[in-house]
């Protein structure tokens, strides 16, 4: 058996150093991350990286950060319970190395989204990729419409990005609103579940572009809500949760029926897999 | 040179003289219903009559394990991609194999490219072997056409009695042909003795499952919510035996293999199956193939519709290696006539 050495791999990684990690919550952290070589990624919102640990393995990671953020990129990640790479990715300091591929996948259509509302609906963990469009809405914003932000998470402990909602708050040129399954003592916000601020929004349905990215629970009632506001299924956009693991439509994890989550998602329009079973 | 003969007194000439010069893998009896491709040196030794190998050729395409890439961390972050590769002859391949690897060059060559497959199968020579009856009842290679040779080899040899004909489909196949130097040029009396045989085998090679093979695709379709599943989901135990058997199989995984000291170590693919629970399980603990009727379906849909969506292919063969191995005796050409029965 030969060994040859194979420069143009798809599996091979970018080299890359942690600049910074902040934590953001019990169970995650934000990383800072940029290419040794120096270089860009140069993804658009939505799209994700294989993230390297040698001698842990590989996981997909969703880009957090907008492009328009230049030399660094920012992943937020969720140690869980048994997943060894999230909780070997937390041991992680300032200067320690790791390895990247991508970025891969299909982002958000930002440039159809030009001209257009938007509604964007984030759940849970589903704020880290919705915040590289939402991000990249604001650093454009004359390029788009009105844009509607709907954030929901469990308890006001897990509200991710605390800082950055309070200044989306603020700003007079986006409608935002949050609301939490259980309410805390000092939590003045809404109590309920994420579908429970869709009705009071007003929207133009025909100009609006709808993003849906959280938890599988979470999509089948957030549609229903927004098919009722008569957004078309052809105007709403969801992020599919998958475990991609090569990024390269082979190795079959993120298969939904004929299509590979990891080059034809993880971004889609609803009305392409809205009767694919199995996919939300 | 297009055509040529090589009689049968001397085959293990050419075999012989070929395993001189290159690793040659054929077909071997492990015992008298067990066959595996291995290295021969000699024509005594490959079983040229033999239902298809326990594992297909495909484990030379696409190696069990694998390393893609080596790294050592002990001075900041080191490492090489490489590709695995050896020079090989694999011969007596069956017409249902060449369609494998077929499929297999297929989704390999699909963009973004595996250059680890790639640069592999640019190191493999296949000769093929015609199936001049069928090896069992398990086989459709009628159905998916696979009965006959359609491209995929540098040589394909067809036993017509005392002499193989040898249609040479490739520089390499003429390569090793005129090294061996033990053939003949093929004459008109060969080339009807060869459209003969394909004639008579029309006779021996029918559909064997009775569909009409277009109508495949909208079958699996209208029949997802089938009772074919259920029943399929209670007698199948997960084993994967049909994924791995499966010469158009590829799902992989991928996990880091570090020495001892942790700091140096290997990135290895493995073959997975869809098949196995976790295999579609997502961060946060969701399966969305948590059902084995979910696995056992997505994998009949994987062979008979979402390919030929994608690829214009389907990526069945027609082996029969499946139904021989299934631990639940599912039955692959009963799965087909069951839902035909329900929704033709």
């Amino acid at each position: 058996m030969e060994k040859m050495s194979i420069n143009r791999s798809a599996y091979k990684i970018k080299e890359a150093k942690i600049l910074s990690v902040r934590r953001l919550t019990d169970s995650e952290k934000l990383f800072d991350i940029a290419l040794q070589n120096g270089e860009s990624l140069d993804y658009e919102p939505g799209q994700f990286a294989e993230v390297s640990i040698f001698g842990v393995g590989e996981a997909p990671i969703s880009i957090c950060s907008s492009p328009t953020k230049r030399g660094s990129f920012e992943l937020c990640v969720r140690a869980v319970g048994d997943g060894r790479f999230t909780n070997a990715m937390h041991k992680l300091e300032a200067g320690d190395d790791v390895g990247i591929r991508g970025p891969f996948g299909v982002g958000f259509p930002v440039q159809l989204f030009e001209g257009n509302d938007l509604m964007l609906v984030a759940g849970g963990l589903g704020i880290a990729p919705l915040r590289s469009l939402i991000n990249y809405v604001i650093d454009n914003r004359r390029d788009f419409g009105k844009v509607n932000i709907l954030l929901g998470c469990k308890t006001p402990l897990n509200m991710l990005f605390g800082d950055e909602i309070e200044n989306w708050q603020k700003r007079i040129d986006i409608n935002f609103s949050c609301t939490v399954d259980r309410g805390a003592p000092d939590w003045k916000g809404n109590v309920g579940l994420i579908t429970s601020l869709i009705p009071g929004v007003d929207l133009d349905p025909e100009n609006t572009f709808a993003v849906v990215v959280g938890p599988p629970v979470m999509y089948k009632f957030v549609i229903r809500e927004l098919t009722g506001k008569n957004i078309p299924d052809h105007r709403i956009l969801v992020s599919l949760e998958r475990h991609m693991k090569c990024g390269l439509g082979k190795c079959g994890h993120c298969q939904i029926h004929n299509i590979y989550c990891c080059q034809d998602g993880p971004v889609f329009f609803y009305d392409r897999i809205k009767d694919l079973k199995g996919a939300i | 040179m297009q055509n040529a003969i090589l009689r049968k007194s001397h085959l293990n000439d050419f075999i012989s003289k070929l395993a001189a010069m290159e690793k040659v893998m054929a077909p071997v009896a492990k015992d008298p219903t067990h066959f595996a491709f291995e290295e021969v040196k000699s024509a005594k030794e490959i079983s040229l009559r033999y239902i298809p190998t326990i594992l297909p050729p495909k484990k030379y395409f696409m190696p069990q394990h694998e390393t893609l890439l080596e790294y050592d961390t002990r001075e900041g972050q080191k490492m090489r991609a490489v590709a695995e590769v050896e020079k090989i002859v694999l011969f007596g391949v069956h017409t249902c194999d060449l369609a494998g690897v077929q499929c297999l060059n297929i989704v390999f060559s699909d963009r973004p490219k595996d250059l680890n497959y790639l640069i592999r199968k640019n190191k493999i020579a296949i000769i093929g072997i015609e199936c001049n009856e069928y090896c069992d009842e398990h086989a459709s290679c009628a159905l998916m056409g696979n009965h006959i040779p359609k491209g995929g080899y540098d040589m394909f040899f067809t036993d017509l009695g005392d002499y193989f004909f040898i249609h040479v489909n490739t520089q390499l196949g003429e390569e090793l042909l005129d090294k061996t130097g033990v053939y003949e040029e093929a004459t008109i009396e060969h080339m009807n003795a060869l459209e003969d045989l394909r004639n008579k085998k029309k006779e021996i090679f029918k559909n064997e499952v009775d569909v009409d093979k277009n109508m495949i695709p909208e079958l699996f379709k209208k029949g997802f919510d089938s009772p074919v599943w259920d029943d399929l989901g209670e007698r199948c135990i997960s084993c994967g035996n049909c994924t791995n058997v499966c010469p158009t199989c590829y799902c992989f995984d991928v996990y880091d293999d570090p020495d001892l000291g942790a700091k140096t170590g290997k990135r290895i693919r493995v073959w997975d199956s869809c098949q196995n629970e976790p295999f579609a399980k997502v961060a946060g603990g969701e399966s969305f193939r948590s059902q084995r009727k979910d696995r056992k379906r997505h994998r009949f849909n994987r062979k008979f519709r979402y390919p030929v969506e994608r690829y214009g292919k389907f990526f069945c063969t027609g082996c029969g290696r499946c139904t021989r191995v299934c631990m639940a005796k599912i039955n692959l050409k009963d799965t087909i006539k069951s839902l035909a029965k329900e929704y033709k």
